[in-house]
């Protein structure tokens, strides 16, 4: 996954990959000005560059809502499928399959995975497919003009939708209930956390949710609602200072772990997350501790963002599978097509 | 009393959940290997235990093994359905009965014959008191052998297929068999007509079920991922797919080359098999209607965005509750169409369990060069019940894999390709698949809203050109789809047209117009939409056309309407669905009711025998010789496979 490339002919411009930023950027944006979903796109171009993924080993994927737009502005270099309204994860299940060796990073949304594809979400979960799974959270319907989504808060209220009587649904909670490897609450203007977030979920071997609360600045972006920028700043309170250490940057490491409180989670790859600032000794792979926390910032009214949750013990789907090193969408026929005797094999199993 | 051998059909009336599957497919296996042509059709409730539950048995030594009305031989395992099964017997007939059911015998038309089946087995030392339940059903196999001249070596074998060869079962089956046979031969008197006598007519056929032989031809046509969610009657497709690949595609490092996932609902399971086909593997799902409806929106998409996938229907009656158990021909309209927006599918249908196993791997080919969604219908009966076939015969061309670039390819083009580009003029461009390491390799898949080069527009022009390329992509598959096949009879001044599971039917009904009426008839079997050029030729012939089809409202004729709107008026719509497989008797009296004798181009017609319609098929006609097959002949049309089936 982390191509890491010897660094002759490298310059200033260009990651280790031998590749400039340009290389993953994707179309302009057509959404809203100050939409938090375009600061989310910047982070995943940084990050994907930063830790020197070619384009062509990631695959990106979608739904439908504002959020499932934004794959077309990153990575117009990688494979790319806009699929249906809540159904991302069914495809990107399916397609993963092609080459194991790919990497998926999917987009979906509030109304697109907390509403009608809240069962391909749990689902996608516990089948522990290899991709990054963002939900671009901002509580509200955009290209259908401000509805509220499942993700609204209780008392939340909407020009023409009047308040909302019901209990929102807690994205991470649903995905750890579920059985994802990583669940991680981010929140879009907090840029650089989205971008160390993004780093450890895309070194993940397997599902990794992250929830980014990303306000939307044309429907729900007043003062007290908690999906605006204002309450997101007033109200965050990170579980711990995140960093992602690329593999085989041992000196850095060191530099680091000489700083207080610390805990150090390795990753599938070889790659470090470094958590500090743990003044709750937050323990990422405790599930009843994440499930507590995230009550406890409930009952806070915080918006608690950082790594929730992490198992890197489990296999992905694809291993699970046990496939061939020969990615199945390079197979041809002989690999495929029983040999001509085996049909007389057959015939003779029949009665 | 006139013997009438090999020819005669059994049903066995027994509880669902009961065990008799065993013993039915016995009876059947039995006499297929006797040479007998044979067919069995399991009638049951959507139960898992408790209600009463039916097998239909028919050996017909001219080989028309349809489903039939008649009830010749009844066996009553069921107190719930005994007066039932004992009024339903034809007259003539034999009934045979567990004698611990005590319940008047209310007929004297029929032969009677009480079996022990509870002394039999508890009196069987070998028969552990919790197995006894199991092999009662092998007592009434045991009587049948002995009544009718069923071969006890054949029954052997069967069972001997059934256990895998494992002994023990074996025995204790068997000899509960070979205990009610001796039961039978010191205590029932043979009082009815019905013979089975050894003949060589099923010499190098095998017995499959449609589902498997789906199953194993996607095997053959190299399937690699399955995403599906059980359904009756689609389930044993997956679950044989699940059965064989392992075997099938086994390879010495213990890697797979497939993956089949099972769904959390039919959305899934079809986007996921989109996901996969979409990233160049040849992927499938299996359904029913149900799951088809659920399907939709999937399926439209893959229209648009053009993704190969392989999507078999094995229909069935009915949402919700209600006759899910039934077979029917009731989605084939729905699938034409299916998807928002305008949509035209590629349907495949097999007509018998060998065009299953080829309809199997030949999908993934039409579905890859055509980059669209090809739907298999299939139904219940052919599905899940045993039939007769030629054995499966290995692909006789190599897998077509389609329009796809590799990186030298891009490398060739200079990276100067479009996915939409429909360079050949064929109306179908070129993919390329992730994991391909070529910088100018990927490009966005959605739905409509694209240009030549797979970049976003909502711009009419672009979207009007979209829609008339996926036009002529649907042309362009009527040269690759299956060819209809076409059984004439000489002199016929009328034509049937039929699909699917019915052509058993048909052609028995062909021969009963022909030898009874004196209606000479043409039938065409098609085997998939779009249309081809031998449907058109078919259509010119004929001013009376008869579209036979298991369900209300004729769906294929709908469609043939729609398609051909110059011949509709010569259309007879036989159209009848009532959950049952089709029968030559619905067929006939379809065919009669509507047939207008004036209309007929030849003068020989006025001689055809309107019968009443609802008095057909009167039950003295049990020793009735059957019409021997020998004037139909059956072609293939040009560029179709022979079917010598039944010559």
């Amino acid at each position: 996954m982390t191509e890491t490339l010897p660094m002759a002919g490298a310059t200033a411009n260009v990651n280790l990959a031998g590749l400039s930023k340009n290389d993953y950027r994707g179309a302009p944006s057509t959404l809203c000005q100050g939409c938090g979903h375009n600061s989310i796109s910047n982070q995943i171009v940084t990050a994907l560059y930063e830790m020197n993924i070619v384009p062509e080993n990631v695959v990106k994927f979608s739904g439908i809502g504002c959020s499932s737009k934004s794959p077309t502005y990153f990575l117009n270099r990688s494979f790319g499928f806009n699929s249906l309204h809540g159904r991302m994860p069914s495809i990107a299940t399916g397609a993963l399959f092609g080459d194991y060796r790919l990497k998926g990073v999917g987009v979906s949304g509030d109304g697109d995975s907390a509403s009608i594809g809240m069962g391909q979400f749990k689902h996608i979960m516990r089948r522990n497919v290899n991709m990054v799974y963002i939900v671009e959270n901002n509580g509200v319907y955009g290209l259908t003009k401000g509805q509220f989504s499942a993700t609204a808060e209780k008392g939340l209220s909407l020009k023409k939708q009047g308040k909302n009587d019901y209990m929102p649904v807690d994205i991470c909670m649903e995905a750890l209930v579920s059985n994802a490897t990583l669940v991680a609450r981010s929140f879009a203007g907090n840029p650089k956390q989205v971008k160390e977030l993004l780093k450890v979920a895309l070194a993940h071997d397997g599902i990794a949710v992250l929830d980014i609360i990303s306000p939307c600045v044309t429907f729900n972006n007043q003062v007290n609602a908690y999906h605006s920028y204002t309450w997101g700043k007033d109200h965050e309170e990170p579980l711990h200072e995140i960093s992602y250490i690329a593999p085989r940057s041992e000196i850095m490491l060191e530099n680091e772990m000489a700083d207080g409180e610390v805990r150090e989670v390795s990753m599938h790859d070889g790659s470090v997350v470094i958590l500090k600032n743990l003044e709750k000794g937050y323990d990422p792979s405790n599930r009843y501790d994440a499930l507590r926390v995230m009550e406890e910032a409930q009952d806070n009214n915080w918006m608690l963002t950082g790594l929730l949750y992490l198992d890197t013990s489990k296999p992905n789907l694809t291993s699970i599978y046990n496939l061939v090193d020969t990615p199945l969408n390079r197979l041809t026929e002989a690999d495929l097509r029983p040999a001509p005797d085996a049909i007389d094999r057959v015939n003779a199993l029949m009665f | 009393m006139n013997k009438v051998i090999n020819d005669f059909s059994i049903t066995v009336g027994t509880v669902n959940g009961s065990g008799s599957s065993t013993a039915n497919n016995t009876i059947l296996r039995a006499i297929f290997k006797m040479g007998i042509p044979v067919s069995g059709k399991n009638l049951f409730p959507s139960n898992i235990q408790g209600l009463p539950t039916w097998y239909t048995i028919r050996a017909n030594k001219d080989g028309f093994i349809a489903h039939n009305e008649r009830r010749d031989i009844v066996i009553a395992m069921n107190p719930n359905s005994f007066a039932r099964d004992l009024a339903s017997v034809t007259p003539g007939g034999a009934f045979f009965y567990a004698d611990d059911i005590k319940q008047p015998i209310t007929r004297t038309d029929v032969a009677v014959y009480p079996m022990p089946v509870k002394s039999i087995v508890r009196n069987d030392p070998n028969v552990p008191s919790d197995f006894r339940d199991h092999v009662a059903n092998m007592v009434y196999v045991g009587v049948l052998a002995q009544m009718i001249d069923m071969d006890m070596d054949r029954i052997y074998a069967a069972l001997d297929f059934h256990f895998k060869k494992k002994q023990k079962p074996i025995d204790m089956n068997f000899n509960v068999v070979k205990a009610g046979a001796e039961w039978a031969k010191s205590n029932l008197e043979k009082k009815d007509a019905f013979y089975l006598e050894p003949m060589n007519k099923t010499e190098g056929m095998i017995m499959a079920d449609g589902n498997m032989a789906g199953a194993l031809g996607s095997i053959f046509g190299g399937v690699q991922f399955v995403g599906w969610y059980p359904i009756t009657p689609a389930t044993s497709l997956a679950e044989s797919l699940n059965d064989y690949l392992p075997q099938l595609r086994k390879r010495e490092d213990g890697k797979h080359t497939y993956a089949v996932v099972q769904a959390e609902d039919e959305l899934a399971a079809l986007g996921m098999s989109i996901g996969a086909g979409w990233a160049g593997l040849r992927s499938m799902t299996s359904t029913s209607g149900p799951g088809l409806s659920l399907m939709t929106e999937f399926a439209g998409l893959a229209y648009y965005a053009e993704v190969p996938v392989v999507i078999w229907d094995v229909q069935r009656i009915g949402p919700s509750t209600g006759l899910p158990t039934r077979t029917s021909q009731g989605d084939l309209t729905f699938t034409h169409f299916i998807g928002h927006g305008d949509s035209q599918s590629v349907i495949l249908l097999p007509g018998d369990v060998y065009e299953c196993f080829e309809f199997g791997w030949k999908a993934f080919d039409v579905a890859e060069r055509i980059q669209t969604p090809v739907f298999v219908l299939s139904d219940l009966d052919m599905g899940m019940n045993q039939w007769i076939s030629k054995p499966f015969k290995y692909p006789d061309t190599p897998m077509d894999r389609g329009k796809v670039l590799v990186e030298s390819d891009l490398e060739e083009l200079k990276g100067n390709w479009g996915r939409y580009l429909d360079k050949d003029g064929d109306g179908i461009g070129f993919r390329t698949f992730p994991g391909n390491k070529h910088p100018l390799s990927s490009y966005f898949t959605r739905g409509t809203g694209h240009d030549e080069y797979a970049k976003y527009t909502e711009e009419a022009d672009v979207y009007l050109n979209n829609m008339d390329r996926l036009k002529r992509k649907h042309e362009t598959a009527k040269n690759y789809v299956p060819a209809p096949v076409l059984h004439e009879m000489k002199g016929a001044t009328v034509g049937i047209i039929a699909y699917g599971s019915t052509e058993a039917a048909i052609l028995e009904a062909q021969h009963q117009l022909d030898k009874e009426h004196g209606l000479k008839t043409d039938f065409l079997r098609i085997r998939a939409l779009p249309f081809t050029k031998e449907v058109d030729a078919f259509l010119a012939k004929y001013d009376q056309i008869f579209i036979v089809e298991m369900n209300r409202d004729g769906q294929m004729a709908q469609i043939l309407m729609t398609e051909y709107p110059q011949y509709a008026p010569n259309f007879k719509v036989v159209a009848y669905g009532d959950g049952m497989p089709a029968s030559a008797k619905w067929v006939r009296e379809g065919v009669l009711a509507k047939y207008e004798s004036k209309k007929a181009k030849s003068g020989k017609q006025k001689a055809v025998k309107k019968v009443a319609v609802k008095k057909a098929a009167p039950a003295k006609k049990a020793v009735v010789k059957k019409p021997s097959g020998k004037k139909v002949t059956t072609k293939a049309v040009a560029g179709s496979k022979s079917k010598a089936k039944r010559k």
